[in-house]
């Protein structure tokens, strides 16, 4: 791919389209040198700082809490307890009741009485310097009276286990179920199961992982008068607004909410955190500007993580490989409370277990399980990479049993091409695609033939290197949401977003959009479109965004849906502003509008050539609004609210040719290659950072990362030492490519690339592991692939225990002798 | 991740240092690069109430040769060690090992003596120090005393050095014609800390092997030397079968621990397979 501009002008050419041109991100420079308003760069006239005290217990009552020491420590203003301000604290928002009987606990932004995961807010000091709140802390003395921890779910929902949270009945807050037999979208399932010639059942860990954006959490609320203004490092000023003001009670008109430039987010951001009340709270008790910046600790620590789940998977299909039905039951793991969309993550996934494929019957199911834990919730890609992993991870295992080529089962029961639009099992309407065309780009991307070769000659010599290819052909749904359907699902707002366009008198462009960037170029390719749509040259367009007072409607960014659906608002909003120029314009040029051309932003009159007048200068006139049509507004400003009517479905094949050491276990992907098609590309040169970007963190779930907790609940992966996100240099050459089927959803023919790398790259990775070591006897190796892990699954056989580091994700305490060894969490701690 | 408060001295010469340590009273830190001392003060593991920067002590900085040794200043930064023409013709081992130690910025900053003083078992250096018989030169109140590599490292993130005491330079034997070295180390991602690692220096003459000094990382609470391989290569031919034969008893006498990273007996099992590999790469098999 060319990821470098044409340095050649085209002066003489006529202006080339904007869109499809791999622009250099205009938002960078300010974004890389960090010459920009982050909101810990905020600095307002005599702002406190505030600092947490957290709960070192996973689960314990507070039965003594002493801050008199603290508040007496130099500039200390103020130390707040859960006590303080339980009456006005509210309870953060869950905004996602899955099934209308979910167990709601309640969340607190601060413990009052108990606490339920480590990290928890039990103190906040208020001080005039970070330094002070932070020695300040020290000051304070708590004592817990510790409860049963409870961390594996497959214990927790067992009859008789103890409770995270005692007022309830059970750790299981719902039980959510899609038949697809019961909702009209495919045949029974059960039957499916009982017909079938084969079936194949598996259980796949998906770790706990942390979001680890680059940009910790910051929160600055400025309090004028009855006013609050909040800047905040989130990906949804918007809803953060709303929600804000409904568990603080501070009327939405008087709290505006900014989110400057974000440095990252991977739905880590799409929260309304803890800190975020807390200090709407004590700014308002204090009349006085207050920040609170988190500490990298803190962020791994308490920042909502992801994933956590324990996927049962069943397929069914007769020998000659065509599938029959599907059966999933997950347990997902809530940890201690529900947040923002905790319990909607699995449910979105459960629409994308069938995958590419053509299943006839589909049950799922899903308990939702409360642990002593940090919340989970979104995190790139949310519900959907753990569908992908899981039916691309039961396909090759399906293809085991048969005896098959894996492509060749997929390639038996995946879409055809002629069959789009296809009404899946699980009731979602395909757009477009074609499978086999991305399959064998991908292929010869890959050079699978060649390396196929190899694979045999390294096995047939017992070379100590073995060599695996794995596939992941995915696919999934972007575009979040048509509103309808996110009414069907009780999703708590809708899937819209808003565009609006200002034509200054100048003739530049101001172009405000309701989808609030965090990293993805936003400005970059919506400025692209504008200037496509309007005629008017790409640096004559300014995007803002992520301000509510600026922005006034909006639902920010999460699920692939910008470009898809707000890049859609800018579409339509440039559309109104052409239509009510065309007025203006026919008037000025003494013309009837009907007869009005509009391209490379002139509108001509048709059949009397010469006689022209530009969209700026339409801009202009009407500014000065000396002369314009009777009736008519003296603007062409315009605005626009787009609601999808479906998702978009980019899909893609991606392959991974992965070299396993034998003697060591220790997993190195020799050549990665993928062919994605995301519709209509925009802007090549952000579409394929997104790839990059979505690769990296999709292959680090399936090497590298995970959330570990050791048996009290404390977080032993608790910095980047341990935590261990890969670097561009643990990182291969990436081979991409692409195809392009529009979307027909929405006029662009985008269907989005933030989370598709994410998504499609872990079963590729994990599959190819398989694939270099199954003749070895290996039939598992559960995520990340540690060389320890693979090493074991290599000597003793099968999956090797389904353990290697001790403690992992506490459910290696249930699996045997080399779990009781156990881990000193500061013995990898003490590296520094 | 704010450190707690502290007092500062920054001196210039060796004396001045000593001397502002024992001013400084019961809780004083050296500081050298800070790469491993400033992350634990933030996370208040240690709160040192005077720090005695080392930064401006520029005798403490460089290396040269004294005879048959090379002499590595305390305050040499890894970025140092990798550019100094001396050590790349007699420190092979030493460079090697140093290029594997974590990322650019930190190698910028954190120095060989500091490396050495931190004594952290899964550091790359106290084995390779080890392996080569390094000696400690520690200065303190009462003057200078030279300590064995093999006295030197006394437990975990634990060493010889008594309080008011520096250590300003380590010596090491130049290692010229007939060696061939090798570090092999193990990890997960590129600029993280050994899950194992094994220095190895081989001394040939003719087709046998002369002297083998093997150090290795991580396998216990201190660096340790792989004393039976070491003794079963000496006077055997260079062959696959002899360097195979000799690392299956790399493990012998260590006591790694369990962490996040790996079980006792997987950093065993991988002990000699990495002494396996380092010492064929250093024999050039
Ligand atoms: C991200 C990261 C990754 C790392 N990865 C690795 C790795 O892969 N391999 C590896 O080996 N190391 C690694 N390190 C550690 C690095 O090598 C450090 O530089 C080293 O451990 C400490 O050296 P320093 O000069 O920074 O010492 P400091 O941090 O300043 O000091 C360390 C300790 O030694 C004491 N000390 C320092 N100098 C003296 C002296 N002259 N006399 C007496 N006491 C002294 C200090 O008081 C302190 O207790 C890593 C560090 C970081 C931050």
């Amino acid at each position: 791919m060319t990821a470098v501009e044409d340095p050649t002008s085209s002066v003489d050419l006529p202006p080339a389209k904007e869109v499809g041109q791999a622009r250099r991100r205009k938002e960078d420079a300010r974004l890389i040198t960090g010459k920009t308003t982050w909101t810990d760069n905020m600095v307002l006239p005599g702002m406190l700082h505030l600092a947490v005290l957290r709960s070192p217990v996973a689960h314990g009552r507070i039965t003594h809490l002493d801050v008199s020491a603290a508040k007496e420590r130099p500039n200390v203003v103020a130390v707040y307890t859960g006590a303080d301000l339980a009456e006005e604290q509210g309870s953060l928002p869950c905004a996602w009741p899955v099934t209308p009987d979910m167990v709601n606990p309640g969340h607190p932004s601060i413990a009052v009485e108990q606490v339920n995961h480590v990290g928890e807010a039990v103190a906040v000091v208020v001080a005039r310097s970070r330094t002070a709140a932070a020695d300040a802390l020290e000051a304070i003395d708590v004592d817990y009276e510790p409860l049963p921890v409870v961390l594996d779910m497959e214990q927790a929902v067992q009859e008789g286990s103890p409770l995270v949270h005692d007022h309830t009945t059970s750790n299981t807050s719902y039980h959510f179920v899609f038949d697809a037999g019961e909702a009209g979208t495919g045949s029974d399932t059960e039957q499916a199961f009982a017909d079938a010639q084969v079936v194949v059942s598996r259980r796949f860990v998906q770790q706990r992982l942390i979001p680890a954006f680059m940009e910790p959490r910051s929160v600055v609320v400025q309090p004028s008068g009855d006013n609050y203004t909040m800047w905040s490092a989130t990906q949804i000023p918007h809803i953060l607004r709303v929600m804000a003001a409904m568990v603080t009670g501070i009327p939405e008109h008087k709290l505006r909410v900014i989110a400057p430039d974000v440095g990252g987010g991977f739905g880590g951001k799409l929260q309304v955190n803890p800190e975020e009340i807390l200090c709407l709270l004590i700014a308002r008790r204090l009349g006085k500007p207050v920040k609170w910046t988190e500490t990298r600790g803190e962020s791994l620590m308490t920042a909502h993580h992801g994933r956590d789940q324990v996927q049962f998977i069943d397929v069914a299909a007769d020998r000659d490989g065509t599938v029959k039905g599907l059966r999933v039951r997950l347990l997902a793991d809530m940890g201690a409370y529900l947040r923002l969309i905790t319990p909607g993550v699995p449910a979105l996934g459960a629409f994308m277990f069938p995958g590419i494929y053509k299943f006839p019957a589909y049950r799922f199911e899903c308990d939702g399980v409360f642990t002593n834990k940090v919340p989970t919730d979104a995190y790139r890609g949310a519900g959907r990479p753990e569908a992908t992993f899981a039916i691309e991870r039961i396909m090759d295992e399906l293809a085991v049993e048969l005896g098959m080529d894996p492509l060749e089962v997929r390639r038996k029961n995946w879409i055809n091409a002629e069959e789009f639009p296809f009404t899946t099992v699980a009731g979602l309407e395909y757009d477009s695609g074609d499978y086999h065309q991305a399959t064998e780009q991908a292929l010869e991307l890959l050079g699978y033939d060649e390396l196929r070769a190899e694979q045999k000659r390294r096995r047939e010599s017992g070379d100590p290197v073995q060599l695996g290819i794995g596939f992941s052909t995915f696919t999934e749904m972007c575009g979040l949401a048509p509103s309808r359907v996110l009414g069907s699902l009780a999703f708590g707002a809708g899937g819209w977003e808003q565009a609006s366009i200002r034509m200054l008198p100048t003739g530049k462009v101001e172009v405000v959009t309701g989808s609030t960037p965090h990293g993805q170029g936003h400005e970059t390719a919506w400025s692209q479109i504008v200037a496509d749509q309007l005629g008017v040259p790409f640096e004559d367009v300014e995007v803002l965004h992520g301000d509510t007072a600026i922005s006034s409607r909006g639902l920010d960014t999460y699920g692939s849906r910008s470009l898809v659906v707000g890049g859609t608002a800018v579409v339509k909003a440039a559309e109104k502003v052409v239509e009510k120029a065309r007025v203006i314009a026919a008037h000025l040029l003494e013309a009837n509008a009907d007869d009005l051309e509009f391209t490379g932003g002139k509108f001509t009159v048709r059949g009397t050539p010469g006689a022209g007048v530009g969209i700026q200068e339409v801009a202009l006139a009407i500014f000065a609004a000396h002369d314009y049509p009777e009736g008519v507004e003296p603007t062409i400003d315009a605005e626009a609210t787009f609601d999808p009517e479906n998702f978009s479905f980019p899909h893609g094949t991606h392959i991974c040719a992965m070299e396993i050491d034998t003697e060591t276990g220790f997993a190195k992907i020799r050549k990665y290659a993928c062919v994605d098609d995301v519709g209509t590309i925009v802007n090549p040169l952000i579409v394929e950072g997104q790839v990059h970007g979505g690769l990296a963190q999709g292959i680090a779930q399936a090497m590298y990362e995970e959330a570990i907790y050791d048996a009290e609940g404390n977080l032993t992966t608790g910095s980047f030492v341990d935590y261990l996100v890969p670097a561009a240099s643990d990182l291969p050459h990436f081979d991409t490519g692409n195809t392009v089927h529009a979307a027909t959803s929405n006029p662009l023919g985008a269907k989005g690339v933030g989370e598709a790398g994410c998504i499609a790259s872990t079963p590729a990775v994990v599959n190819a592991a398989l694939d270099a070591v199954r003749h070895l006897g290996v039939t598992d190796i559960r995520m990340p692939l540690t060389p320890e892990r693979v090493w074991r699954a290599i000597h003793q056989g099968g999956d090797g225990g389904d353990r290697a580091a001790a403690g992992s994700n506490a459910q290696g305490a249930t699996a045997g002798e080399t779990a009781a060894a156990s881990t000193d969490p500061s013995s990898s701690g003490g590296h520094l | 991740m704010i450190p707690a408060p502290f007092a500062y001295a920054r001196p210039t010469t060796v004396e001045e240092a000593l001397q502002a340590i024992a001013d400084g009273g019961e809780d004083v830190k050296v500081l050298a690069g800070g790469q491993s001392l400033i992350p634990v003060m933030r996370l208040r593991l240690a709160a040192p109430e005077v720090l005695v920067d080392l930064t401006r002590v520029e005798e403490l900085r460089g290396v040269r040769e004294d005879g048959d040794m090379l002499v590595i200043g305390a305050m040499t930064t890894h970025a140092d060690v990798l550019t100094d023409p001396l050590l790349a013709q007699y420190g092979q081992l030493i460079v090697q090992a140093t290029e594997t130690v974590a990322d650019r910025q930190v190698r910028r900053r954190g120095t060989f003596g500091g490396a050495l003083a931190h004594a952290d078992p899964a550091g790359d250096l106290p084995a390779v120090a080890l392996a080569l018989d390094a000696e400690f030169v520690l200065a303190g109140p009462g003057g200078r005393r030279t300590v064995p590599a093999a006295e030197f490292f006394v437990d975990y993130l634990t060493t010889a050095l008594e309080e008011g005491e520096l250590l300003v330079e380590i010596r090491v034997p130049k290692l010229g014609e007939g060696w061939g070295v090798r570090y092999e180390k193990f990890n997960r991602v590129a600029q993280a800390w050994s899950i194992v690692a094994v220095a190895a220096a081989v001394r040939r003459e003719g087709g046998r092997i002369a002297e083998a000094r093997i150090g290795l990382t991580n396998m216990g609470p201190t660096p340790l030397r792989a004393s039976a391989t070491e003794a079963a290569l000496v006077g055997v031919d260079v062959s696959m079968e002899t360097v195979t034969a000799a690392a299956a008893q790399a493990a012998e006498g260590t006591s790694p621990s369990n962490d996040l990273n790996a079980q006792a007996d997987y950093r065993q099992h991988l002990a000699q397979v990495l002494t396996r590999r380092a010492l064929a790469a250093a024999v050039g098999l």
